[in-house]
Parts: structure tokens; C-alpha cells; sequence
């Protein structure tokens, strides 16, 4: 990598999951470059359009430009078809953008979230030109701390909205608790059929001292 | 697994992102070879023009990193296996693997592999590649899906999942 380049946000902590509700994004909102915290407040979701969202892992720039890219592309999409990209097309788009730059620098490791006419809808898509559809997905620095939170969380079937925000929240804060380069808040999203909802913004911090309360 | 068409499988392993865009492309062109033409490739032809496609570029800034394995049922000379690789060799064969896998997979193919098996010994035979990447190889792989084509088609079969290694 050239020396004098900053790189931010490589430290991050980002996940997103389907259950029966629809998709909860979880993010955390640290950027560090190298060992020094730029920012406690990023945005690590893009909001695409009402009912589409992306999350923000790699280099920030790199996420939301071209996210903001995807934004117009899909828009196009509406007034040519007159009808809402469904979420597989819309990562389809995206994934085929950062593919012509592929070898070349990018790098951008996101989750396209939506509710399309088949449902909820989860794609993974990286500037190494990787597009999976999944069920579950996280991404970053801290992602092994999250997949365990969420693996044992969603072992048991059928969760209502509340109990996957309250899943979403505590694996963030699991992993900004082990990972030295996530932290800040935790931004949750919830996607249903009428779209997204932001749900709620909580202090790392003040998360820590409430789950200690809880324990005792 | 990519259905090229009706009775051509292909099977793509290799760089992130390539892999899709290379296979699609090619499904592409063997269905719009069948719209302008009013047939479909046979599987020997598919194979070369992949082949051809890959060669090509394989030399120009955009290689692509890909390993391939085409299969297909032709109508006059029957089922066909083709092998390619990243550096754009074709061999046909009777069985193939591609991957580390191969290291481990290939010896028994080699062993008990006969022209003339029947369907659930060949697909005895699978299991017995598989029960050795479960016994022998790093990687835990839960899952195979498999797929059969004969005259009538492409056909799913059931999907294999052994459990834990002795």
C-alpha cells in the first residue's frame, strides 16, 4: 500500500440479519487511521432510497461514493421500469461498478438491505467483486465477535422486532468491547415491507453500563 | 454451477468476482448463440469457446483467474466432461476435480472409476470422495449439491451432508 495514504474505517464492526420481521442493521461508529480515532460519529449506513439501505466497511470514501452512485442508479431504474430495483438487482448493479475497479485500490466491504416484492432481501458485495446472498452477515475488524452474539442469538426461532433490535445492539457493543478499532455508537436500522426505520442510536458507553446493571 | 443451457452444466471456481462475471458471460453468449442460430452449442463446442475466451484473455490486462469444469450430454456422442484451467488448457475426461480437494479426491476416482457404473454407484462413488475431504481435508464442508445430466436433461439430486469424521 502507497505510505502517506489514509486509510479509514478497515476498524469497524457492521452486521445485518433477516428474521421474520424483515432485516436489522447494526452498526458501529468509530474510524481510526492506524491507531488514531478520526471520529467517534460516522455514518456507516447509507440510506439508498426509502426502502433500500447499505453499510459502510473499507475505505469510507470509497463506500459512500459510490453507494451514492447506486442511489442515482436506481432511480433510473424507477423511471425506466416504473417500478421499485428489486435488492438483487440493485447489489447486481453495484457489484458490476466496483468490479471494472477490481485490482485497483478499492476498497468497500457493504450489505445491500431491502424489502423487495420477494420478501427481505440481504446481499453482501466487496470491491474483491464477491456478491452472496445470505441470511446473516458481518462485516470488519470486530465481525467474529458479532457472529457470535447473533449465531446463539438466532438459535431461537422466531424473534420479535424488539428481541432482534435488542440482538443487533448487544452484538455491536460485544464487539466494540473486544475490538479496539470499533466503538462510538451503535446505529440500528429495521427494514420492513413499508421500508426503513431508524431505530434507534445508543452510546457505547452508556450501553456498557446498562448491560452491567442488568447482570447484577 | 452454471446451466449453459438445457444439458450443459458449468462449474466455476477461482478469484472473487471473476468467477461470476466469466461464467455469466459465457452463459450469455451460448443462449444468444441459440437465439441467432436457432440451436443450441453442443457441449464440445461450448467447451472450446470457452476455452477460446479465456485464452484470449489470459494475455491482455484482464486475465481472468478462473478454473472450470464443463459438463454435458450431447444428443449423437453422448455424455461429455471437459477440464479447464486458469492458463487455458482443455482436456476431456472421464472425471475431473479442481482445488486442493483434488489432491485427495483424484486417487480414488482413479481406483474405482469405471465407464460403465450405474447411477447410485456413481453417486456411491461421490460419497466416497467426499467422506475423504471430511475425513482428510482442512476445510469443514457441510454441504454438496449435486447434479446430474443424462438425455432427458439437468437433474437436482439429493443433496449431500455427511456428518462429522471418523
Amino acid at each position: 500500500l502507497n505510505p502517506g495514504k489514509i486509510e479509514f474505517l478497515h476498524g469497524t464492526t457492521t452486521l445485518a440479519f433477516k428474521f421474520q420481521h424483515g432485516v436489522i442493521v447494526a452498526v458501529d461508529s468509530r474510524a481510526t487511521a492506524g491507531s488514531y480515532i478520526a471520529s467517534q460519529t460516522v455514518k456507516k449506513v447509507i440510506e439508498i432510497n426509502p426502502y433500500l439501505l447499505g453499510t459502510m466497511a473499507g475505505g469510507a470514501a470509497d463506500c459512500s461514493f459510490w453507494e451514492r452512485l447506486l442511489a442515482r442508479q436506481c432511480r433510473v431504474y424507477e423511471l425506466r421500469n416504473k417500478e421499485r430495483i428489486s435488492v438483487a438487482a440493485a447489489s447486481k448493479l453495484l457489484a458490476n461498478m466496483v468490479y471494472q475497479y477490481k485490482g485497483m485500490g478499492l476498497s468497500m466491504g457493504t450489505m445491500v438491505c431491502g424489502w423487495d416484492k420477494t420478501g427481505p432481501g440481504l446481499y453482501y458485495v466487496d470491491s474483491e467483486g464477491n456478491r452472496v446472498c445470505g441470511d446473516l452477515f458481518a462485516v470488519g475488524s470486530g465481525s467474529m465477535y458479532a457472529y457470535g452474539i447473533v449465531d446463539s442469538g438466532l438459535k431461537q426461532k422466531d424473534l420479535t422486532v424488539e428481541e432482534a433490535c435488542d440482538l443487533g445492539r448487544r452484538a455491536i457493543y460485544q464487539a466494540t468491547y473486544r475490538d479496539a478499532y470499533s466503538g462510538g455508537q451503535v446505529n440500528l436500522y429495521h427494514v420492513h415491507s413499508e421500508g426503513w426505520t431508524r431505530v434507534s442510536q445508543s452510546d457505547v458507553l452508556m450501553l456498557h453500563q446498562q448491560y452491567q446493571a442488568e447482570k447484577a | 454451477m452454471f446451466k449453459l443451457s438445457d444439458k450443459i452444466l458449468l462449474l466455476c471456481v477461482g478469484e472473487a468476482g471473476d468467477t461470476v462475471q466469466f461464467a455469466e458471460y459465457i452463459q450469455k453468449n451460448i443462449q444468444l448463440y441459440k437465439m441467432r442460430n436457432g440451436y443450441e452449442l453442443s457441449p464440445k463446442a461450448a467447451a472450446n469457446f470457452t476455452r477460446k475466451n479465456l485464452a484470449d484473455y489470459l494475455r491482455s490486462r484482464t486475465p481472468y483467474h478462473v478454473n472450470l469444469l464443463l459438463a454435458g450430454f450431447d444428443e449423437t456422442d453422448g455424455p461429455g466432461l471437459y477440464y479447464m484451467d486458469h492458463l487455458s488448457a482443455l482436456a476431456k475426461a472421464p472425471f475431473a476435480a479442481h482445488g486442493y480437494g483434488a489432491y485427495l479426491t483424484l486417487s480414488i476416482l482413479d481406483r474405482y472409476y469405471r465407464p460403465d457404473l450405474t447411477r447410485d454407484e456413481a453417486v456411491d462413488l461421490l460419497k466416497k470422495c467426499i467422506e475423504e475431504l471430511n475425513k482428510r481435508f482442512i476445510l469443514n464442508l457441510p454441504s454438496f449439491s449435486v447434479r446430474l445430466i443424462d438425455k432427458e436433461g439437468i437433474h437436482d439430486l439429493e443433496k449431500l451432508m455427511p456428518v462429522g469424521a471418523k
